[in-house]
């Protein structure tokens, strides 16, 4: 009895109101989209041209995506694990988490200023003869991007699985004499292909459901993918039978992914061993050193150089003149709301949905129904990786149709947010209560410590930190969305995002330079934050 | 070069490891069993490192069978390598875990082949060629290890307390096994040891290492019967 009747009750009514918030609240969007489609269109439209050409782009682009991610992620991490004592090699690992805390918005902004028109790529190609070979808009400049995000992640996680091979590994091979190619083949290549499944249908995941990249990269018919369809079906064609068939498509597409990836294994990041000093005796060859460098040299580079061009651009624009407009201070007022309310909402629900299960399992009864709240409750808070935000904004979109939308607009973005956050919110706060409440249970329980006590004396001290971690996520990923806003956006409702895109659009890049600065310097200051604790976004995704 | 009767000698081999200084100078006779010995940091890895070529010296000079191997990269040291655990690549099966020890990228002659399959014969593992390294005990894996160092038929073999993970049973059958290889082909062979029966068991020649330093190196009736250092007494009778 770690439980009194009172918390096991209190505890299962909590989960119960969650489920059932989070159910009711996409169930709603997806019976509004069903509901508006018409059943039997939905087949028609589907073979039709423009629809099946944006799926083709949208399967294409992330399968182009995925495999120029791993092709580059592999020598970068084989470097890294290679070159344990390289001067700056902390650094470039650091450099490797900026682009998962930043913004989407802002990398964009920073491909832009290095690859784009006026960048110094061309500029530098221009120089060589060429005629502006790179061009950032449409399917380069989308893979561009996606390889930008995620290539870090998978050299990450494939930098972790390198290092967790026994340490006698390296000396042997070194003392057998193995040549890079044999230890490649032998070493390397076993471990990585053990990993490679995993992080590539993450990648694939994340590439397939991208929304705002492929918003300022793409657009165009020939670029573009489900989720912007969705999207400019609704906000320029106004062709709400469109966007619910892409709709119905991208949650269809998102399950078979979702099925396919539960057969991989999924990619743990434990065990990255940042102070172990690992001993590669073949990273001390003279050519080693040489290609290990230029690799580690072009990676820090292509992470970098975007970035420094967010800073010196952002520099470079009238931050004092950004600072008097009211506009600004009223949007950054509306994204500090909606990102607060968001990451308390997604603590709210995940501690409520964390605690329930607990309860569950304490009980041990075999009941059936108890074993399927509980999975159900677990399910929940992956919800929206099936059901994406733009499609979750579409379904509400079209249901409150008749209504003034931009009412509750800032509501629905509040329960997207939040629902965006939780898979990771869940995977950083679940694993710390359980062993938080492992420790202390017993003695809570034998004291009677309960209630308020209980939460002030012994859980937040201890869950002080996870929870710290999952808000600040939570927190920064709210700040920088422009998936959610940019179906309800409009002039009296604005958040830093949707600023900054729409003075990219109507050419004020300056502005939009400026404020991509403030709000990427802001939500990597969270991103530290949460750093500081234990998980990463990366593995939220998975479940 | 070096001196023949010598496998081994350390001309005033010094280098600092953190804050840790390391001085070893010594000339240890060739085709015998030496055992390494010292409390835990007192150095015994670190003597082993710099004959494996892991560690390279910053001052003095290092000869294995006659040969200056200072500054050369450790595959190319006359030296096979065992350590405690994880001498066996957990993924590849036995037959590619030997192979790799005669020609690292498995480019293999049928006499390899023929010699992978006699040496698993040699340690009383024939036919184990295709089981992976997982289905075999902790003994069975070590065993493979001597004989991956059998192919190799280097001069001299170095051990980083090769059974301090075995049952004190199977120490002294894997004990016997490594003198029939020694005795089989007439290498040095370096062994760390924390075990002073062991060491009175298999040992011609004893090295008793303290901070950094080799205080006692003799032929093993001597360095048995040393009274004059204290830690070396306490190490014999513990």
């Amino acid at each position: 009895m770690l439980l009194t009747k009172a918390e096991m009750r209190r505890a299962m009514l909590g989960g119960a109101l969650s489920l059932a918030g989070i159910a009711v609240f996409v169930g709603l969007a997806v019976f509004a989209l069903l509901l508006s489609s018409g059943a039997s269109s939905i087949l028609a439209a589907v073979l039709e041209p423009y629809i099946l050409r944006v799926l083709r782009f949208t399967l294409l682009q992330a399968l182009l995506s995925t495999l120029l991610s791993i092709a580059f992620a592999i020598p970068v991490a084989q470097a890294l694990a290679r070159q344990q004592h390289v001067p700056g090699r902390m650094w470039i690992i650091r450099l490797m988490a900026v682009p998962m805390g930043l913004p989407v918005l802002i990398g964009a902004l920073g491909l832009i200023g290095i690859w784009g028109r006026q960048g110094l790529m061309n500029a530098l190609l221009l120089k060589l003869g060429m005629a502006e070979p790179i061009s950032i808009y449409g399917l380069s400049g989308i893979l561009l991007a996606h390889i930008f995000f995620n290539m870090p992640l998978a050299c990450r996680l494939m930098l972790a699985a390198l290092e967790r091979v026994p340490a006698e590994y390296w000396l042997m091979a070194s003392g057998l004499g193995m040549r890079p190619g044999s230890i490649f083949r032998f070493i390397e290549w076993p471990v990585l292909r053990s990993v490679i499944p995993g992080i590539a249908g993450l990648i694939f995941m994340l590439c397939a459901t991208s929304f705002t990249l492929v918003l300022t990269l793409g657009g165009g018919p020939a670029a573009t993918t489900v989720e912007v369809a969705i999207y400019q079906s609704l906000r320029f064609d106004f062709d709400p039978g469109r966007a619910v068939v892409l709709s119905l498509l991208q949650i269809v597409l998102t399950s078979v992914i979702l099925g396919a990836l539960s057969f991989l294994p999924a990619p743990g990041d434990e065990g990255t061993t940042a102070g172990k000093a690992l001993r590669r005796p073949d990273g001390r060859l003279p050519g080693a050193r040489l290609a290990d460098g230029g690799v580690l040299l072009l990676a820090a580079l292509f992470l970098g150089l975007p970035l420094m061009s967010v800073l010196l651009a952002g520099l470079r624009s009238d931050l004092m003149k950004l600072l008097r407009e009211p506009i600004f201070w009223q949007s950054a007022a509306t994204s500090l709301a909606i990102s607060i309310s968001a990451a308390i909402l997604a603590l709210l629900i995940s501690m409520t949905l964390v605690s329930a299960r607990r309860a569950v399992l304490l009980r041990r009864s075999g009941a059936m129904g108890a074993g399927a709240f509980f999975a159900a409750m677990g399910g929940a808070s992956s919800l929206v990786l099936l059901v994406p935000p733009i499609v979750l904004a579409t379904g509400w979109f079209l249901a409150l149709r008749s209504f003034d939308v931009s009412a509750v607009a800032p509501l629905l973005i509040v329960a997207i947010n939040a629902l965006m956050s939780l898979p990771f919110v869940m995977r950083v706060l679940e694993p710390a209560f359980i062993v938080h409440k492992r420790r202390t249970q017993k003695l809570a329980a034998s004291l009677g410590v309960t209630g308020w006590v209980q939460l002030r004396l012994i859980d937040m001290p201890a869950l002080f930190k996870p929870v710290l971690t999952a808000f600040s996520f939570a927190m920064a990923l709210s700040l920088g969305d422009l998936g959610a806003v940019a179906l309800f956006g409009s002039d009296s409702f604005v958040t830093l995002p949707w600023l900054v895109y729409s003075r990219m659009g109507s050419y004020r890049t300056n502005d939009a330079d400026g404020l991509a600065l403030i709000l990427g310097i802001v939500c990597l200051l969270l991103t530290i934050a949460g750093t500081m604790g234990p998980a990463r976004r990366e593995v939220a995704v998975h479940g | 070069m070096g001196d023949p009767q010598f496998a081994i000698e350390m001309h005033d081999v010094g280098l600092q490891l953190g804050t840790q200084d390391f001085h070893f100078d010594c000339r240890l006779p060739a085709g015998a069993v030496i055992a390494v010995t010292g409390a835990s940091g007192a150095g015994k890895s670190t003597f082993l490192n710099l004959l494996a070529g892991f560690d390279t010296a910053a001052q003095g000079r290092v000869l294995i069978a006659g040969k200056d191997v200072t500054d050369e990269y450790p595959a190319r040291r006359p030296v096979s390598l065992i350590f405690q655990d994880n001498n066996l690549f957990a993924h590849l099966d036995i037959f590619t875990n030997i192979g790799l020890g005669i020609e690292p990228a498995m480019k293999l002659s049928t006499a390899d082949r023929q010699s992978i399959t006699s040496s698993l014969e040699k340690v009383g593992l024939a036919g184990f060629e295709q089981r992976m390294p997982g289905t075999l005990s902790g003994g069975e894996r070590q065993r493979v290890a001597f004989a991956r160092a059998l192919v190799r038929n280097r001069p001299v073999l170095l051990l980083d307390e090769p059974f301090a993970a075995l049952d004190p049973g199977l120490r002294i059958g894997m004990a016997a096994l490594l003198l029939d290889m020694h005795r089989e082909t007439g290498n040095t062979v370096v062994v760390v040891s924390h075990d002073p029966d062991e060491v009175k068991r298999i040992a011609d020649f004893g090295l008793f290492i303290e901070d950094g330093r080799i205080v006692v190196a003799a032929p093993i009736d001597e360095f048995l019967g040393r009274e004059d250092h204290a830690g070396l007494t306490q190490f014999l009778h513990s």
